[in-house]
């Protein structure tokens, strides 16, 4: 059966982090929003209360709230000429299935990025010139900077009761906080948490070394907070179960408790859940978008008019949703033409794994993102002249790890992975493990790029998405280089066994363990047709009621985590649409 | 639309009798129309002090069509339909016969049960029962035949009521208290009357009439409503004025959040009063002479169901309460020195513990953080011990619970059995 | 039974009776704003499994399995092996369950071997997995030993599951080394998850290395024990303290 909703004035596709926050302003603002979900509603005390959350079995290994590979997936090659295969089990790409999407159930670091990262072609050029880029490098600003977004991360913390130690406030600096960040125009909502032993032990050797560490801000929320929209969050309790669970105790910001107990009471929302978007529907002359199409549970189709289409799914099927529908030009890699699918990015990660003598880490008393971090290798923050490379990565002690199951294979060198031997070194093992991580940038290639699959489709008959990626030359020298400091800082922190890993020296796998799971890009925002989806404004050029938000607007990936840009987009987004272009419809970037 | 509105009006001035004729309806014209929105929006407002929706509608059914069955001592009561409905509705009610339910117990069809609180309702002012009774006749008429009465014998002989009503109704008006300023005289108006806070908050005797213990908390509907008398150990006495009005405003405060029947209470009444209406109820509350309640000693650290109890507690507490029990302001109650953890009667944390609770969702506060339900997951023992553990330390005191009480509401309220032996 | 009757009777995936798998979610909904609290459909009740019965293995197979696990985690002085602590259980159920029909992986075609890094591309369950490996288990045991997997020595057993995980011991139907893999990682699954799906017997895992298990409240200690030995007593979900 098909049937018709009644128009709305927007329509928001997917709603997690993206699309809860806009849909908080556009309702606030007075307008008519529907919201259509793919997952069921949720909300704390009946979906993940603490009498049975912290199970590590259907959580961190079944992962029974994410999204299922056989709702949808991806396919993977790493170069053009290779077949793309599905990634047919869970792998590391942590979609959500629920209202609060992702947000529900992420591990919670809650970065601003530095000035550098929202334009770091202006910021290359001028410091070093264009012989810094390895050869298909692209780089590229985002017409929006830091100075531009700052109100709007000001106001997401607030709205998430982000915990950290400000390094920056109104341009003075302050102990204890990253000096590198961006300047602030107020401190963190909530204090930072207590360090774990790990981050004790980093942070003493980093100083050590005369590193400035600082404790990673974070969605665990640091002391009793009421948020901006009046939302009461509860201080964070270090039990553990952060990533791949929801927070039974309202102590993890996500949209679940931040933002939409607030948009339940808003008569001009309405949410459709368990209905999933096939296309955005156009005007023949695709100049307006008019509205989706989405199924139902039942199988039936329906339509939602809207004057205003917002899509705020994952960013993967951000780009994927512009394809299906056949908006704007897709990106073509043998002539480098075409928009849609380019400057898509991963992330870099590098690794210190450790081991000690005689620790009590009581790994068990973590967050997703406790976490002490050092920045002096991160984003333009040190001299790249004669590295081969831009870009670096925030390094981190992260105590994020400490369920028995996904320990049982982190061992001391040498030991065996069964018998009787297992269980000794994982009785020393638990205790004694500690870890380093540079989560590092990553910029786009001519080479990376997202497409619709020729063979795969997803259970409705569509086309999946395609993945065309590997680890560019950039990447390899800043993974190896990265790689080698926190080798550095685990030597210097006492630990008596220490191993380095690159991920950029192997080819790129969905599956690599303890690997990222940041993809961004593939609908880039920025200051040209050409190279850009989007306006500054995350509107689409060609169909200026289309606006597509998330991280798939982002051209490029800092060495940090990126869930707080996304928000702080969203409202600058938000913040154009009610005060421009209600007043006056049309494209709010003339060229 | 003013027309329609005119003519509606007319008509049913015409059909009910009203308090002023429709020819002086019709000469005073627009302004008389004018004044009726007014006594309609004061009608609107005292509907929701009196909380009618809230009993007089089903979850999720059309606002005032009735069918709620409510449980008392006697047997289920389910409440009418009073939309504008002629045959299924009061449509064809006047206001003399709409006094007469509200304030009297006795609709044109016979006597009411007292679940209907017009022992409290008889203290409305005659000017606010008309302005109510012009909000009433606009809702709109919503066919639903509701059968009241399925009261086992002899509570089903509505004619009983007429000695019930001889000798616990009470009859008098309000009458302000010269001694008492005009904001408590407010208060003990709203109170005692439209918000009928006695009707759950004081003890009743064996016939469901009030006693004298006025509002020193009582047991209904597996819950406990607590005692609001100005006394620290089981009452109001450390709240303030402020803390009270934060509370109703809200739903939660420094201390507490609300939880059972009162979250409803809040959001569908006492949120959307005005600030001097809850400022004059605080008052009236904090006028109330205090009284002394005598603490129990608290059960020695060393009682066996003491020991599993603080053990228990930190496994399945803390993680909200805090191991210390200091909770989190507006939103997770605390458990230190609180007055409703020293209920007399543990009824009310039986019922959270066993079903859970929503939390009170309100403008001021949405957050509607909920307790979870635990009666799937914890034995007898353990939620006895539980609550023997917090009944008697955190600065608490009061009876310890037994497993047989644990198990008593679990039949009483319907909580599921534990999923584990 | 012939070894051709067992692969064949793996094909066909038997009926699940866990709870797990007959809860239903809930469908399509409309929410408006302004109607009150929007409550979630309750999640699948949480249930202690019957250890009494086999649910999806055959005796024989349960045996096996059994006898793999004890060596891949054997009783010793820091606790009871893998089938005294209920892996067996453990991992009946979950074959029993969505994670034994892979009911949540893309298992639509063509199925094409790829790279390694693009990750596995077989669409066999695991139930059918076990089903078939450890008769393929039994039948090389036969083919180096003459002999039942059951009935090796100890020092047998370990050289015969190291050529298993090497894949120098070989299948026919499925790949020798990553049945091992699912092998390793099931019944460390069953010695460390939560005693509540079947294994983990006095949470003996957790007491391995010093778990405290279901608790969601550490702020008492991240400081005062930071660095520090702490002396627990594991809790699990569905148990007394």
């Amino acid at each position: 059966m098909n049937y018709k909703r009644p128009k709305a004035d927007v329509v928001i596709i997917g709603l997690g982090w993206s699309g809860s926050t806009m849909a908080e302003e556009l309702t606030r603002a007075g307008l008519n929003v529907v919201a259509i979900e793919r997952g069921a509603w949720r909300e704390t005390s009946t979906s993940f209360p603490t009498t049975r959350d912290p199970d590590e079995l259907s959580g961190s290994v079944r992962k029974e709230i994410l999204q299922a590979p056989v709702t949808e997936t991806y396919t993977v090659r790493n170069r053009v000429g290779q077949t793309a295969l599905p990634l047919r089990k869970y792998h590391n790409l942590t979609l959500g299935n629920n209202v609060g999407g992702a947000g529900t159930h992420w591990a919670g670091a809650s970065w601003r990025w530095l000035p550098f990262d929202h334009q770091p072609h202006t910021h290359v050029m001028q410091r070093y010139g264009a012989g810094q880029l390895v050869d298909g490098l692209i780089l590229q600003d985002w017409g929006v900077t830091y100075d531009d977004l700052e109100p709007f991360y000001d106001r997401f913390e607030k709205i998430a009761g982000t915990s950290g130690t400000a390094g920056v406030v109104n341009g003075q600096r302050q102990p204890g906080g990253n000096p590198y960040e961006g300047s602030r125009s107020s401190p963190f909502p909530t204090p930072a948490l207590e360090r774990s032993r790990a981050n004790v032990l980093f942070a003493e050797a980093a100083t050590r070394l005369g590193y400035n560490p600082f404790p990673v801000p974070s969605a665990m929320i640091g002391a009793p907070y009421t948020n901006a929209l009046g939302l009461n969050l509860a201080p964070c309790t270090y039990c553990g179960y952060c990533q791949l669970y929801g927070c039974g105790n309202w102590s993890k910001s996500s949209p679940n408790i931040c933002i939409l107990p607030v948009l339940m009471q808003r008569t001009n929302f309405t949410l459709v859940t368990e209905c999933e978007v096939l296309r955005i529907n156009t005007t023949p002359d695709k100049k307006m978008a008019t509205g989706v199409t989405f199924i139902d549970s039942d199988g039936n189709t329906g339509e939602q008019p809207a004057d205003i289409v917002i899509t705020a799914t994952f960013t993967l099927d951000n780009t994927r949703l512009l394809l299906l529908s056949g908006i704007s030009t897709p990106y073509d890699v043998a002539s480098g033409q075409g928009v849609v699918g380019r400057a898509f990015t991963f992330q870099t990660l590098s690794w210190a794994f450790m081991f000690f003598e005689n620790e009590y880490m009581n790994p068990f008393m973590n967050t997703g993102a406790l976490a002490t971090q050092i920045d002096d290798f991160n984003g333009d923050n040190f001299d790249h002249t004669g590295l081969g490379f831009i870009g670096g990565a925030g390094i981190q002690s992260l105590s994020n790890q400490g369920l028995p199951i996904g320990m049982a294979g982190l061992l001391p060198k040498g030991s065996p992975q069964w018998g009787k031997g297992w269980k000794q070194a994982f009785q020393r093992g638990y205790q004694n493990y500690a870890q380093i991580q540079g989560q590092g940038t990553s910029f786009a290639h001519r080479e990376q790029f997202l497409d619709l699959d020729p063979t795969y489709r997803d259970r409705y008959g569509r086309p999946l998405l395609r993945i065309t990626f590997d680890y560019n030359e950039n990447d390899r020298r800043s993974g190896r280089f990265i790689r080698d400091r926190c080798v550095e800082i685990a030597r210097e922190m006492g630990a008596t066994e220490v191993g380095g890993d690159s991920f950029a020296d192997r080819p790129y796998s969905g599956y690599t363990p303890w690997d990222s799971s940041h993809v961004q890009g593939g609908v880039a925002m920025g200051e040209d047709p050409r190279t850009s989806v989007q306006n500054r404004y995350q509107q689409n050029w060609d169909i200026p009621n289309l606006f597509v938000i998330g991280a798939s607007s982002f051209p490029n990936n800092a060495g940090y985590n990126p869930t707080v840009v996304v928000g702080a987009t969203t409202l600058w987004t938000a913040k154009a649409i009610i005060e421009q272009y209600l007043r006056n419809p049309g494209p709010l970037v003339r060229l | 639309m003013a027309k329609n509105l005119f003519r509606t009006a007319l008509r049913t001035c015409m059909r009910g009798g009203m308090v002023f004729s429709a020819v002086a309806f019709l000469a005073h014209g627009a302004k008389a129309q004018d004044d009726r929105g007014a006594r309609i929006e004061r009608g609107r407002y005292l509907a929701i002090a009196g909380d009618c929706l809230a009993c007089h509608t089903t979850p999720g059914g059309k606002p005032f069509a009735g069918g709620l069955d409510l449980k008392t001592p006697f047997g289920v009561i389910t409440t009418s339909n009073i939309t504008s409905d002629r045959e299924t509705g009061i449509g064809s009610w006047t206001l003399q016969q709409f006094d007469g339910a509200v304030r009297h117990g006795k609709s044109p069809k016979g006597y009411l049960y007292p679940a209907m609180p017009y022992p409290a309702y008889a203290k409305i002012t005659d000017t606010d029962l008309a302005d109510l009774w012009e909000y009433i006749r606009t809702i709109p008429p919503v066919r639903n035949a509701v059968v009241t009465n399925k009261l086992p014998f002899p509570y089903n002989i509505r004619a009983l009521m007429i000695a019930w009503n001889l000798l616990f109704l009470d009859r008098t008006p309000f009458a302000p208290d010269p001694s008492k300023s005009a904001q408590v005289n407010r208060g003990a108006y709203l109170a005692e009357g439209l918000e009928h806070c006695g009707t759950c908050h004081t003890t009743k005797n064996f016939l469901g009439g009030d006693t004298r213990g006025t509002y020193q908390g009582t047991s209904l509907q597996g819950w406990y409503a607590p005692d609001l008398s100005n006394n620290p150990h089981t009452g109001l006495g450390r709240w303030s004025a402020d803390d009270l009005v934060t509370y109703l405003r809200s739903g939660t405060n420094r201390f507490t959040a609300a939880s059972g029947p009162m979250t409803e209470t809040i959001e569908n009444s006492t949120q959307h009063l005005s600030d001097a209406d809850l400022q004059a109820i605080a008052a009236y509350f904090k006028s109330l002479p205090p009284r002394t309640v005598a603490a129990p000693a608290p059960l020695p650290a060393t009682n066996a169901q003491m020991v599993t109890g603080a053990r228990e507690f930190i496994v399945q507490c803390s993680a909200c309460h805090v191991s210390s029990g200091a909770g989190i302001r507006n939103m997770i109650p605390t458990l230190q020195d609180n007055p409703a953890v020293n209920a007399p009667d543990p009824d009310s944390l039986l019922n959270i513990v066993l079903r859970g609770t929503n939390g009170p969702m309100t403008a001021a506060n949405p957050t509607g953080a909920a307790m979870p339900a635990f009666g799937w997951k914890l034995h007898d023992d353990q939620i006895a011990a539980i609550l023997t553990y917090i009944r008697n330390s955190m600065g608490n005191a009061a009876p310890a619970v037994q497993p047989a009480d644990v198990a008593r509401a679990r039949k009483t309220i319907g909580a599921e059995q534990p999923v584990w032996r | 039974m012939k070894r051709r009757d067992v692969l064949k009777g793996g094909l066909v995936l038997m009926a699940t009776t866990t709870l797990a798998s007959i809860y239903k979610p809930a469908y399509s909904r409309t929410y408006v704003g302004g109607t009150g609290m929007w409550k979630a459909a309750p999640p699948p009740p949480l249930s202690v499994v019957d250890p009494t019965r086999l649910v999806y293995l055959t005796p024989q197979e349960a045996r096996l399995a059994g006898a793999v696990f004890d060596v891949l985690i054997p009783a010793d002085e820091l606790g009871m092996g893998a089938t005294e602590a209920g892996c067996v259980t453990f991992l009946d159920h979950q074959l029993a369950g969505p994670y034994g029909s892979a009911a949540k992986d893309y298992r639509l075609g063509p199925v094409v071997e790829g790279l390694p890094q693009q990750g596995p591309q077989g669409i066999m369950t695991p139930a059918e997995m076990y089903r078939r490996g450890l008769a393929e288990l039994e039948h090389a045991a036969h083919a180096e030993f003459n002999k039942s997997f059951l009935d090796l020595s100890e020092e047998q057993k370990i050289t015969f599951l190291q050529g298993v995980e090497r894949g120098t011991i070989s299948f026919d139907t499925l790949k020798s080394d990553q049945f091992f893999v699912l092998m390793l990682q099931n019944v460390r699954e069953g010695y460390l998850a939560d005693p509540m799906y079947g294994g983990n017997r006095d949470m003996v895992g957790w007491k391995l290395v010093g778990f405290p298990g279901a608790i969601y409240d550490y702020r008492d200690w991240i400081v005062s024990k930071r660095g520090k030995k702490i002396d627990v007593h594991p809790v699990s979900l569905l148990a007394r303290a």
